[in-house]
């Protein structure tokens, strides 16, 4: 397996060249979307629910393959990859999902070893080593013997995170890594994205709402609205930014082009009132 | 207006017809798959073997019990039918016949899908809904070889085994009520038996069965898991289909299958 194609450009991990993407022909999800994120650094996905922020995190690790334009992971054009293609580029991708996503029928120790058993055949002594180093970078070696249910949803998404650096990825996509932590269970999801980003020598995309903590933690945002990139920059460059989306959404105004109302007929006419 | 309506259930008709068809061939498509991929299950035979215990073994008290009351009932009635024609010492060949052609497979069959197809859909279903499917996905790992297929192979291998247990915990209910209670002589209550029950046409007929059902029962199952809306209701919903399309296939293959094998003398 070669590590990239000669052709792929070395500066950037993931290259989207105007992809648009949709479920059915009729409601497109991602519009003309154009980014490269490079290599080293933890960059930011961010907007409103909905956006197509998500999508385009299934579009990065080829669960869909973009309608037009063209996807580069990892030197590879995600649409020209057969199966086995796909998955042995996910084998250098590593995925934190939003709640986990742990194995609840296997121990906390069983859930780090799943990649190592499923792709390696390791010694036993060599999978308990690299298993605690992993729950050991991650603070929960005492948590191993544990089952999920046992954990709390902080200490759980640790373990969500040991397991998808188990095998060492170049690349981390997080999915809404932040929502529902507690305060300190979110510092150390923080700091452990970052540490763990610089410490493997990856890369990592973190799509999230929570657009005020996460500025603290990435380099570089590229901001969605409604299926498109209307912004981007350094997160100084976007707290600062004065179009009208992010500064609504970075200040968490009610007021701004995001209406509070669902598209509805008229007040009156709902409470068949007469007009007056 | 008229016109309109007849259209209207006209093309709602039309759709469920075509979605039916559509959702057997997309079934048959995962099916295929799912052989073609069961390395995994078979080459780490342990996986296989954990998915019979949670299917076969855990289904072991349900079955025993079950086939238990079967054939003390089967035994009562049938001596109150046998001996009024004399014939009460065929008993234990009125048992075991009915278990090994017909109850055994069959009853074996509804409660291995309400016990374990269920357990099976439920499983996959919310291993969807929390998004561990995706995840193994993700870690470049087939969840159909490493969940699906020891799944499938393992509802497989239990089905036969349960049926033949459920027959033989029958046979014992019956000699328990036929000769311990109501005294029909043991001897002929067994020498009966082996003399009359034939090997390949009633056995393996018998066994034959169960491999079928074992096959359709865990198909469904693990097909509804595999294609539930990954909601709280879609589960619900998807488990409720295993139990229900599984009971009336059972009924219907072992109608076709019986009609197969124990015609053939008449023609």
């Amino acid at each position: 397996m070669p590590q990239s194609s000669p052709a792929s450009d070395l500066s950037s991990i993931v290259e989207i060249r105007n992809v648009s993407f949709g479920y059915d022909a009729a409601r497109p999800v991602l519009r003309d979307v154009s980014l490269a994120i490079p290599r080293g650094s933890v960059v930011g996905i961010m907007g409103q629910s909905g956006c197509g922020k998500t999508t385009l995190l299934r579009v990065i690790m080829g669960a869909y393959f973009p309608s037009a334009g063209t996807a580069r992971v990892l030197g590879h054009a995600t649409g020209e990859l057969d199966h086995a293609g796909l998955y042995a580029m996910r084998r250098r991708m590593g995925m934190l999902f939003q709640f986990g996503a742990l194995f609840t029928d296997l121990s906390i120790f069983e859930n780090v070893a799943f990649p190592l058993r499923e792709h390696l055949r390791l010694p036993e002594e060599l999978v308990q080593d690299l298993v605690m180093m992993k729950l050991h970078a991650v603070g929960l070696r005492g948590a191993a013997h544990l089952m999920p249910t046992e954990l709390s949803g902080g200490m759980a998404r640790r373990v969500a995170l040991a397991r998808s650096i188990a095998l060492d990825p170049q690349l981390m996509l997080y999915d809404e890594p932040f929502t529902g932590l507690d305060p300190i269970s979110f510092g150390v999801i923080v700091r452990l994205i970052r540490e763990l980003n610089d410490s493997l020598g990856a890369t990592s995309v973190i799509v999230t709402h929570d657009v005020q903590e996460a500025l603290d933690v990435v380099d570089y945002v590229w901001f969605m609205a409604d299926g498109k990139v209307i912004a981007q920059g350094s997160p100084d460059e976007i707290r600062a930014s004065a179009e009208p989306f992010v500064n609504q959404f970075v200040n968490g105004k009610i007021e701004g082009p995001v209406p509070f109302h669902y598209p509805a007929p008229a007040y009156g006419a709902d409470l068949e009132l007469a007009p007056s | 207006m008229l016109i309109g309506t007849l259209r209207a259930r006209l093309e709602r008709l039309g759709e469920t017809v075509t979605s039916s068809i559509w959702r057997l061939g997309f079934a048959s498509r995962f099916l295929f798959y799912l052989a073609m991929h069961s390395g995994t299950a078979m080459r780490r035979f342990r996986l296989t073997i954990a998915q019979i215990y949670f299917a076969g073994v855990l289904s072991l008290v349900i079955i025993l019990v079950s086939g238990l009351f079967v054939g003390m009932v089967l035994a009562l009635q049938g001596y109150e039918t046998l001996q009024r024609f004399g014939a009460s010492e065929s008993l234990g060949v009125l048992v075991a016949l009915s278990l090994v052609r017909e109850l055994g497979p069959v009853v074996a069959g509804l409660l291995f899908a309400s016990r374990a197809g269920s357990a099976i859909t439920a499983e996959i279903g919310l291993m969807k809904a929390t998004e561990q499917i995706s995840a193994m996905e993700m870690m470049a790992v087939d969840p159909i070889a490493r969940v699906v297929a020891p799944r499938f192979w393992g509802g497989v291998i239990s089905m036969p085994l349960l049926a033949a247990l459920f027959s033989a915990s029958g046979i014992f209910g019956g000699y328990l009520v036929g000769v311990q209670l109501i005294g029909v002589d043991a001897g002929a209550f067994w020498s009966q038996m082996q003399a009359a029950v034939d090997w390949s046409k009633d056995i393996m007929n018998g066994v034959l069965k169960s491999v079928v059902f074992g096959i359709a029962v865990t198909w469904i199952a693990v097909f509804e898991g595999y294609d539930a809306p990954p909601t709280a209701e879609g589960v619900s919903r998807a488990t409720t289909r295993t139990v229900v399309t599984s009971s009336l296939a059972i009924l219907a293959l072992d109608f076709v299958l019986t009609a197969l094998m124990f015609t053939g003398g008449n023609h």
